[in-house]
Parts: C-alpha cells; structure tokens; sequence
C-alpha cells in the first residue's frame, strides 16, 4: 500500500514519464503476448493437439495392451464401413435431428412467452429455466431412469389410462433417449430463442396483423425471421450435444437405443482398442463440424457470430 | 389485440416437464420404501446412509480438492484470457486464441474426453487426479473466461486511463481499477467453474485412474450398478447446492449493473 503510494506520488513529478496507453508498439506486442501466452498454450496443449491426435491415431494399429501399436493401417477405416456401424450413425443421426425439431418447437413458444410477460414473470420464469440448466446432469437422467422404471410412476399412469399395456417397456428404447435428451437440452435451446425474442419488436407483429396477416402468417413470416439468430444458436446448443450423447443412450437406451458416443466408449473401456476408437471419434468431429461450419456462415451473414456465452445470461 | 393462449399453455407444460421429475426425485429421497413406488412415511434413512458410506466421502473429498483447484487456475488463467480477447481483439493472435477459447464450449463432451485420453496415453502420462485436474482446467478455462469477457464489454476503459494518468502503474490500475470492477464477472465465473467441475462425468470418465474416483463417477456406478434409494438423497443434497449456487450467482450478476 504504502509503497505504492509512493511511487505513484514520485511518478506524478516525472516529466520523461510516457503518456499512459500510448505505449510503444514493441511494449504493447510484450503485454498482449503475456496476457495471451498462458491461455494460448494451455489449449494448444490440451485442446488442439489431442483433436490432431485423434486423427493421427486413427491410422495407427492397437497393441494387445490396450495402447498404441507402430506403424501404419487403414483397418480401423476399414471397419468403419460396417452395416453395423453404418446403422449406429444413422441412428446417431435422425436421434439428434428429432432431438433437435421437437426442442425447438417447444423452445419457441416458451421463449416467446418469457420475452412478452411482464418483468417479474419474466424474471421467475427465467429462474425457473435456469435451475435445471445448472443442475447435474446425472441427476437428471437418473430422475427421468426411475420415472420410466416398469414399477415407477408414469408406467402406473399410463397403464391405468389405458394407454400402455402391463409388459410395455418404456425404458430401453429410442424414444427413451428422445424424450430424456429433449429434457436435459430444453434450458438450452429456450435461453438463446428468449434472448432473441426479448430484442425482437413486436410492433412489427402488430403492424403485420394490421396489414391483414393472420395470426399464424404474422408468426411465421415475421417473427421467425426476426429471432432467426437465436434459432440458429439453438439448433447449435442441441445438435452438436446429441450427436456426441453418450450417458443418455447408457443409461436409457439399451442396446436397442445406442449411438455413436456409447460405441466410441465400448472401443475404449471394454475393447481397449484406441485406435478404432480414434476412427469413430474421427467420424463424430466430421458429424459435428458440419451443422457448425453452415451454422457459423449463416451467422457471419447476420452480424458477428457469438454463439454460446454471447447470448446465454 | 387478443393474443394467443397457445404459448403460454405450451411454456406451462415445459414448466411442469422440467420439475415433476425433480420433485418427484427429491420425495423418493425422504421415502423409505426400497422400490420408491409407494409412499411409507417420512423418512431420513436414506440420507443416514450416504453419511456412513465410506466411498461417498472419499469421492465428495476428490470432488472437492479437483473443484477448488481447478477453479482457482482457471479464474486466474481465464481472465487473463479475457482481457487479452477485449483489449487486442482485432489482432491475428487474438482471433486464433478466440477459436481455441471457443473450441471447448462446442465440441461434444465425449471428444474432448476421448481426445485428452489418447494425449495422455500417447505421452505416457499415468491417469489419476491430476490427469482430472488438467481436463477440468481446459473446459472451465472458456467458461470463465466468457464470462468475464462479457463484464469487459460493459466496462469502461477510461477509467483505467484516468488512473494512469493520476500516475497508477499499470499493475496498480489492474489491481485497484479494473480487478475489482470486474469482480462480479470473475466471481460468477468461478461459480460456474465450480459447479461445472463438480458436475462434470463424461470428460472425467475418461481420464481418471484407479483412486481419483469423482462424486459423479460415484453416482454413475450407483445407478449403473444395483441403484439403492441413496442416490435419491444424494441428488437431493446436490440440488439444494446447486440451487443455492444459482441463487447467488444471479444475485452476483444483477448487482452493480
């Protein structure tokens, strides 16, 4: 404290001393690389390097220890085009793009309705979304495993509806997966649409109605457009989670309801084959690369992209 | 104008999807019935369990020693980080480090997973506690430093610069200035560090070792495995956490707008 005081009280006085901020280039370059060298490392080191990796593994052959053999081979390529695992990704696929549609078609009106009520709604129902966005994932999953459990309860209300038979099997399937993906991504996708919504104008809504638009026109030709950002961002925060699913298929889907993430895990913990592993993974950051790469064009068109943090509170 | 009932019907549907399941989670913890089908009465016999269970401990002590570790390195790297992204944003440096802060946020768990698993064989490095620490770090790194990036954008670097030229040191100004104008952000950023590296499973699944079992490692072969009610206790503690870390964070980030 002391100290500081006084070389400040002595600088005040010192009439060589630089202009604060017009600092000279070569400083200037020095500070930046200081501030950018930890964080730059770091993820060069545990981000970009591994992902590089994954691919060079792939082309790598296994050793019986469950490590890295030498030299080269396309057989782990090779197996890749199995109808097996050719139907694994399809079912990968179409799993994360019902995902996706059904999210979104519930995250809209949501959204919609957080942006338009009244401040004080607004800020519960914003806190009641976030809750569960923060919550463990875990424990949700888990939750959704003993609600569908065959002695749990929705099993007992649909059976007394009528709607499902004593035997029916609610858990272990691909709708399983569905239903518990939509729960875990839902804070998700509603957050980014809300976001979008809230500086979306709704006098053009209004003005569109007074023009003669029905309200479902007025909806779609109006009001999509405008929050197209938040849509895009929402498809982002689904998609590219579900393509990479790998607890919720675990731990509801069964052998019936498997993907992509849970043969990758197989490779490694009960095959202990990396390599094969490595191709798969390869795979899946093509899978997902794609989605990203249309979604990032789409928004450089309109605006800078800012995707996840940017728009999240 | 009349608008539509439709919305508002569909958000209170999503309301009741979100929490039927957690209520429902948190009652069966305080149900001492072993197939939590049928109401029993009140109980805390599920919660007198966990509390005696010698794995939960060590794994709530591994969870704990990972989270504040990992939290302090990434405070500290990620505004850092931040502060670099704001203040030479325009630089080339700076738009690789962005993609590289960016990178974490967006690719799926089990990459990022997977990815650091074959860093770690390839380089020879025995999985454990440190193999979590270092995995934690990389993720929690981007959050926190969004997060305080976001503060950043609201900030006013002129400030700083009045400071200067009253004859701060540049370590001064960041000390007395723009560290303590930013503390809400990096505040929040240490809480969503926090959570996330208790949270996380996926990642740590991949690259722990034998001994440096996590409390979501923990849960995950309890419902794996033979569930007993106890994880219905043990998901209600770690709600009311959660809960309490949510509150504070929001309180933290309305403060001082």
């Amino acid at each position: 404290m002391d100290d500081g005081r006084r070389k400040s009280e002595k600088s005040r006085f010192d009439p060589l001393r630089k202009a604060p901020f017009r600092l000279d280039p070569i400083f200037r370059r020095k500070a930046e690389w200081l501030v950018t060298l930890p964080t730059f490392l770091w993820l060069t080191l545990f981000v970009a390097v591994p992902t590089l990796l994954v691919f060079v593994i792939a082309f790598r052959p296994a050793n019986p220890y469950g490590g890295i053999g030498a030299g080269w081979t396309l057989d782990n390529v090779r197996a890749l085009a199995t109808p097996a695992t050719l139907a694994i990704a399809w079912r990968t696929l179409w799993i994360s793009l019902l995902t996706t549609a059904i999210s979104l078609l519930l995250s809209i009106p949501a959204g919609y309705t957080i942006a338009r009520a009244s401040e004080r709604w607004r800020n519960r129902l914003l806190m009641l979304v976030i809750v569960p966005f923060w919550t463990s994932f875990l424990v949700r999953v888990f939750a959704w495993r003993s609600l569908l459990h065959p002695e749990g309860p929705v099993k007992r209300v649909l059976e007394a509806l009528g709607l499902v038979g004593p035997d029916a099997t609610l858990l272990y399937n691909p709708a399983a997966v569905v239903l518990v993906m939509v729960y875990t991504f839902l804070p998700f996708t509603i957050l980014p649409i809300y976001a979008a919504a809230e500086k979306f104008d709704f006098r053009l809504t209004e003005a569109a109605r007074d023009l003669g638009a029905r309200p479902f026109q007025a909806f779609r030709k109006v009001f999509l457009p405008g929050i197209r950002r938040g849509l895009l961002t929402a498809v982002l925060v689904v998609l590219i989670p579900s393509l990479g699913s790998y607890i919720i298929p675990d731990l509801v889907g069964g052998p019936g309801g498997e993907m992509l993430g849970n043969k990758i895990a197989q490779r490694v913990f009960t095959d202990r084959n990396l390599p094969l592993a490595a191709a798969l993974s390869a795979v899946l950051v093509l899978a997902v690369l794609a989605p990203l790469a249309g979604v990032l064009v789409l928004q450089r068109k309109s605006k800078k992209a800012d995707i996840i943090m940017g728009e999240a509170p | 104008m009349r608008r539509s009932r439709f919305p508002v019907v569909v958000t209170a549907l999503v309301m009741a999807f979100f929490y039927l399941p957690i209520f429902i989670l948190v009652a069966n913890s305080f149900n001492p019935a072993r197939f939590s089908s049928r109401w029993q009465g009140f109980s805390l016999v599920w919660y007198r369990r966990l509390f005696e269970s010698p794995e939960i401990w060590a794994a709530l002590k591994n969870t704990l020693l990972i989270a504040v570790s990992v939290t302090a390195v990434s405070v500290v790297l990620g505004t850092a980080a931040a502060y670099a992204l704001h203040r030479y944003g325009q630089s080339r440096l700076q738009r690789v480090h962005y993609t590289l802060i960016y990178q974490p946020l967006v690719v799926p768990e089990i990459l990022m997973g997977i990815s650091l698993l074959m860093a770690f064989v390839a380089a020879g490095v025995p999985l454990g506690l440190f193999t979590v620490f270092l995995a934690h770090v990389t993720f929690c790194v981007s959050f926190v430093a969004m997060t305080v990036l976001g503060r950043l954008q609201d900030f006013d670097f002129s400030i700083v610069e009045a400071a200067r030229d009253l004859g701060a040191s540049p370590w001064q100004s960041a000390r007395k200035v723009l560290i303590p104008a930013l503390m809400p952000g990096i505040v929040a950023g240490a809480l969503l560090a926090f959570t996330l590296s208790i949270d996380d499973f996926v990642i740590t699944f991949f690259v722990a070792g034998p001994g440096s079992t996590t409390l979501p490692l923990r849960i995950y072969s309890m419902i794996k495995y033979g569930a007993p009610p106890m994880i219905n206790a043990l998901s209600t503690l770690l709600l009311a956490v959660t809960f309490t870390a949510v509150v504070a964070s929001q309180r933290l980030a309305r403060a001082k707008r």
